[in-house]
């Protein structure tokens, strides 16, 4: 069984479905990192705040008798992205906007302990217990049998795999094409410039939080419907990961932080599968070390040019 | 024309009053008034170290004025630089170039011209949403930034390159690309920091020839800051020298070229000034 077709495929779906998370977690490195030159290391907890929002708005669609599923996804969705893009934009403003102007080492200290406080502010507030969610969306349909060996690929699966692809999709084309877009590109490229230009430079970075959170909270409500448990402490792990994705994918990079996130997710599924799953964090932690010693810029990074 | 338009037409664009700044103990800009009246090109001149760059840095809110008015008139408006934030600058019609060429050169020619069209365009964008969904209103002020920007590009003679990355550009165009961008964020007064640095003399001729035409036809007021005095002295109207970050002379061109002070700060002696400038003195 181990040696078959289908017993791979079924593990690539699982990895394709992880590194829909890591991807859309991923981003919002890259974009915080490609405006500002930080790495947001409380963008984690961004997402485990999603993945909690998701779950209160769920359970009160519940109470309220909502049980439609297209109608209870969508309003979640809706809530998740919006109260989940007020704490990523409350971040910037309290937490890093106060040290524009300060070394890099405050801000990313600073990220850390935001963290710190983020997690502890969940738990508290939500108790240090396993938060379980009952299966929203089941069912599936087979697409390929072996013996009694069976691949599915669930309703569920189609689901995250269609809305990644179109939230990466409306994301390409807010940077590529829209006013806003250009407006990032230009304070990426120099801060100063683009606010003698008349670029508001204090809200396209709030935005591009904004942005970054809003990605992370579908990543959350995705982890939450796939694996139906959540705790205050799953930011840290997934986004230590959705890091290394983008590091892999070259930081700063938005494609880059989609492949490297799909790349990771294959790899620790497949890893699982056909190894041990106790070692599957080393395999993906390994990846980080072997990118960062012998193709630092990543995949699809560009070399740092030096700024005259 | 009314009253009100003569009124105005009579004020000066921009009124520098008692400008200072301090570093420390060090004054970079001690003391220092002038004006520039509209549609005039006034240059800044003085040795290196003088300070022109730091009045620059002053009007466009890179350094806050240890003392000093910096006040912009614009359509009856007066906006005091001193206390905006450098965005607003921008807004209230101020466009500064630097001496070293800083184009967004990971963006296309064209690109980094609707970028400093942003301002219309988000606000016809809904701020991105009606943007993406492709409404009416906002395709078509994004159509006449196109329009804006070809008509710049063309000016320029840069209109077969506008996809091109404005890093791959040869200097001379990057050169012209970065006052073309300064034009698209359609300003009331142009800032430009050695704009004819590293100009061969017939791109020079060009820039003087693109300075004259944005004057005459756009109605901008230009602030230069020029080390090549050949074009100094060609297309300014009036100037105002600096040394040590006192203000030793201001005047037309031929009233600088004979201010013995000038040439004291520029040459050190009188007599040597008189000899290497062939009877300027």
């Amino acid at each position: 069984m181990l040696g078959t077709f289908e017993y791979f495929v079924d593990q690539a779906i699982n990895g394709v479905t992880l590194g829909a998370i890591y991807g859309l977690v991923a981003i919002g490195y890259t974009l915080v990192y490609g405006i500002i030159g930080m790495i947001n290391f409380a963008h984690g907890e961004i997402f485990m705040i999603g993945a909690f929002v998701s779950i209160i708005a769920f359970l009160t669609l519940g109470l309220l008798g909502l049980t439609w599923v297209p109608l209870a996804l969508l309003l979640v969705l809706i809530a998740t992205m919006m109260l989940t893009a007020v704490y990523g934009w409350t971040l910037e403003r309290v937490a890093y906007r106060p040290l524009r102007r300060s070394p890099r080492l405050a801000a990313l200290i600073t990220a850390i302990g935001m963290s710190i406080f983020l997690q502890n502010y969940v738990q508290l507030l939500q108790g240090a217990r396993n938060k379980p969610l009952q299966q929203v969306i089941s069912g599936g349909f087979e697409i390929m049998r072996e013996g009694d060996y069976v691949v599915t690929l669930s309703y569920l699966q189609i689901f995250i795999l269609l809305l990644t692809i179109v939230l990466m999709v409306v994301f390409t084309l807010v940077i590529g094409r829209t006013s806003l877009g250009r407006q990032q590109r230009s304070c990426e490229q120099d801060r100063d410039m683009a606010a003698l230009l008349g670029v508001n430079v204090d809200r396209t970075i709030s935005l591009t939080f904004v942005m970054g959170a809003v990605l992370a909270s579908v990543a959350g409500l995705i982890f939450l419907l796939n694996y139906g448990v959540i705790d205050f402490y799953i930011g840290f792990l997934a986004g230590i990961k959705a890091f290394t994705a983008a590091v892999l994918g070259g930081i700063g990079s938005v494609p880059g932080a989609m492949l490297g996130g799909l790349l990771i997710g294959l790899i620790e599924a497949l890893w699982s599968g056909y190894f041990t799953v106790e070692y599957k964090d080393v395999a993906a932690f390994s990846i980080l070390i072997l990118v960062l010693i012998f193709r630092p810029t990543g995949l699809l990074g560009t070399p740092d040019i030096e700024k005259v | 024309m009314t009253a009100a338009d003569i009124l105005e037409s009579a004020r000066p664009l921009l009124d520098v009053e008692h400008l200072t700044m301090r570093f420390g103990g060090l004054v970079a800009i001690d003391d220092v008034s002038f004006a520039a009246a509209p549609k005039d090109i006034t240059a800044i001149i003085g040795p290196n170290g003088a300070g022109k760059t730091t009045v620059f840095n002053c009007l466009t809110g890179f350094y806050r004025p240890s003392v000093g008015r910096l006040t912009l008139r614009r359509n009856g408006q007066e906006h005091l630089l001193e206390r905006m934030e450098g965005h607003d600058i921008a807004q209230a019609g101020v466009a500064r170039t630097f001496q070293n060429i800083r184009l967004f050169s990971q963006m296309s020619a064209l690109e980094n011209l609707i970028v400093a069209q942003h301002n219309k365009l988000m606000r016809a964008s809904g701020y991105t949403a009606f943007g993406l969904m492709g409404m009416q209103a906002y395709s078509e002020v994004e159509a006449q930034a196109v329009e804006l920007a070809r008509y710049w590009l063309e000016r320029i003679e840069l209109v077969d390159r506008a996809d091109d990355d404005a890093g791959n550009l040869a200097y001379g165009q990057q050169r012209r690309l970065e006052i073309a961008r300064a034009m698209c964020t359609e300003p009331a007064l142009l800032c430009l920091d050695e704009p004819a640095a590293g100009l061969n003399p017939r791109e020079s001729v060009e820039l003087e020839e693109l300075l004259l035409f944005i004057r005459e036809q756009h109605g901008v007021g230009i602030l230069l800051i020029e080390h090549d005095m050949s074009v100094v002295m060609e297309i300014s109207d009036h100037i105002v020298v600096l040394d040590y970050g006192q203000k030793i002379a201001e005047g037309t061109p031929q009233e600088i070229r004979d201010d013995p002070a000038v040439i004291r700060a520029y040459l050190g002696e009188e007599g040597s000034a008189g000899a290497e400038r062939g009877g300027g003195a």
